[in-house]
């Protein structure tokens, strides 16, 4: 039986965090993931949990601790959004080519500048070549789910990379919805206790994060790729072992009606469900649309994702970041290649939307849905890179 | 999805319409609902306007937008009125509460035309009598209630009853005034 409860998003990502008791969590405070930290710092504070809590001071200082944490043998957490994980980036880096399998919530807001404290993905987006696995997570139900998959993923040893489980900052963590959590003791015999194969504190004289020649870094860089092509079926096992648990089926993206769908739009995190309440009105009318919401965006499920998108005629992928490469979104220019190698493709345009806390609402996929009709109609994509929500254009 | 209720609250920062949001979010949810309660972000500060929102449903509601065609609009502090175009969307076969001494007829005429229900609570004065503090928050979910039945009044009061017991464990005193506020808003809301 599971735990019929209402939270926000930040509370359901605390609450996992809680159940999971990790040895050390390391954080600093930013918007809008400073209710994370806040409320587990609570936890600790009253003896829920056994963590060491470290007040850091800066993100940089807060992914440093992790890694060295991670390193020495523990369990180690922490939680960012925005301007937070940027000040993270050197140590992205470190974490997942030192292999430890550390766990990140990330709370989504834009990047400055200018300023803004509000929901898009430039953040997480940016860090999409860092070496960490990345699931986003449409609202608290899948932030809380994926973040305690997060862990046995990570820490898996075919694996060993860290992941970084998305929200939509405001718009789930901090809307209340209803959520069913499970048991204490059931998320505990999850996640199992961490038991690395090397660790400093292990009585073994190893040495890790030293200088990397010429000889081996390059060996290295390629066993860290190969570990993120491996992890594909890691993250199936672990979903598979959860649905099991919970009841709650999760693959490495969703297919939402699109067994017959001519027109679809690929999207993720919160809009995805704006997306599928679209999808059944124009259903509702004879329309044959589709939503394929990504959960697993790195390792990008190329093979998959060109299979799903085959037999549709004309896709658009939404962006929630500009890359300003002049050639589209980071989702948009990933989803387009991996279907290149199709017999027969979809036309294939993007639309950036919703920056920096530009409302989404179901009028803005009515359009995009419109103009895949035009795109069907006319046997070609028209302009490619386009934007949806925007003033004067 | 056909009984989903959206309410749309516009209040001044530091009011508790945000609160009073998730409050209603919490009724309906301890009577069984899907809900959805949440605020809508911006430079906050004490005194501007701000805007909270709720979805209540039998079925989880997959949309996450702000509200632009709600069935009920709360308005917790009558001075928006004449700055915030409250009605904007709202259906003409929903309603709009407002937190004010006055009279639906008085205010109609700053409504720019709304054909819908018009209604008042004098929120205020009943949180001061029953509560000892201007806070409007009780009085006002208590009006919502009653207008939008979107949670039968008997459960809703044993509910309410048991979660103030809840968390006022430490100040039993207040859990009366509370109540009774709840029961006099229901009571002294105008226009029904």
């Amino acid at each position: 039986m599971s735990i019929r409860e209402r939270l926000s998003g930040n509370e359901a990502v605390a609450v996992a965090l809680k159940q999971i008791d990790p040895d050390v969590v390391a954080a600093y405070p930013i918007t809008p993931s400073t209710e994370v930290p806040q409320y587990f710092a609570q936890f600790v504070a009253d003896g829920q949990v056994n963590t060491e809590f470290v007040t850091v001071e800066s993100e940089h200082s807060a992914m440093s601790a992790c890694i060295t944490a991670t390193a020495a043998g523990g369990r180690s957490a922490t939680i960012t959004s925005a301007c937070g994980l940027a000040l993270m980036w050197e140590l992205l880096y470190v974490a997942s080519g030192s292999r430890l399998p550390v766990t990140l919530a990330v709370v989504n807001r834009a990047l400055s500048g200018p300023i803004n404290i509000n929901n898009d993905h430039s953040d997480s987006m940016g860090a999409r070549d860092s070496g960490w696995i990345q699931l986003y997570s449409e609202n608290n139900q899948e932030a809380y789910d994926n973040y305690i998959m997060s862990l046995r993923i990570a820490e898996h040893k075919d694996v060993l990379l860290p992941v970084m489980t998305c929200q939509d900052g405001f718009i789930t963590s901090h809307a209340i919805e209803n959520i069913e959590l499970l048991e204490d003791e059931k998320v505990k015999k999850f996640v199992g206790e961490y038991k690395p194969e090397h660790s400093l504190l292990s009585g073994e004289k190893i040495s890790i994060g030293p200088y990397d020649t010429p000889m081996f870094y390059f060996e290295h860089q390629y066993q860290r790729a190969r570990a993120m092509v491996d992890s594909k079926k890691v993250i199936l096992d672990v979903s598979k072992e959860f649905a099991a648990l919970s009841g709650r089926e999760y693959g490495l993206f969703e297919e939402y009606k699109m067994e017959d769908a001519e027109r679809a739009i690929v999207v993720l995190n919160s809009t995805a469900g704006t997306a599928k309440a679209v999808c059944d009105e124009l259903r509702a009318n004879g329309e044959k649309v589709g939503i394929l919401k990504l959960r697993v965006y790195r390792p990008f499920p190329m093979e998959e994702i060109a299979k799903a998108l085959a037999h549709v005629k004309a896709v658009a992928v939404m962006d929630k970041a500009e890359s300003f490469s002049a050639m589209g979104g980071p989702v948009f220019n990933d989803v387009r290649s991996a279907c290149y190698e199709l017999k027969t493709r979809p036309h294939i345009i993007n639309y950036i939307y919703g920056l920096g806390g530009r409302d989404v609402p179901t009028t803005d996929i009515k359009i995009v849905f419109d103009a895949l009709k035009e795109v069907v109609k006319n046997d070609k994509p028209g302009e490619i890179y386009r934007h949806v929500g925007v003033r004067g254009v | 999805m056909s009984k989903m209720v959206e309410v749309r609250w516009h209040g001044r920062g530091g009011q508790g319409a945000k609160t009073a949001s998730l409050l209603l979010a919490d009724a309906a949810f301890n009577t069984g609902k899907f809900v959805q309660g949440f605020p809508e972000y911006g430079p906050e500060r004490m005194g501007a306007p701000i805007t909270a929102y709720n979805r209540i449903s039998d079925e989880r509601c997959p949309i996450h937008s702000n509200i632009y065609e709600p069935d009920y609009v709360v308005v917790v502090d009558a001075t928006l009125l004449s700055a915030v175009d409250v009605t904007g969307g709202l259906k003409k076969e929903g309603a709009i509460i407002i937190n004010s001494a006055k009279s639906p007829e008085e205010l109609k005429p700053l409504l720019e035309g709304y054909e819908g229900g018009v209604y008042t609570i004098d929120a205020g004065k009943i949180a001061e009598e029953e509560i000892g503090r201007n806070i409007p928050n009780t009085p006002m979910l208590g009006a919502v209630v009653k207008v939008s039945g979107v949670i039968p009044e008997a459960e809703f009061f044993k509910d309410m009853e048991a979660s103030m017991h809840h968390k006022f464990a430490n100040k039993p005193h207040v859990i009366e005034g509370n109540m009774k506020a709840l029961r006099r808003s229901m009571q002294e809301v105008k226009g029904l």
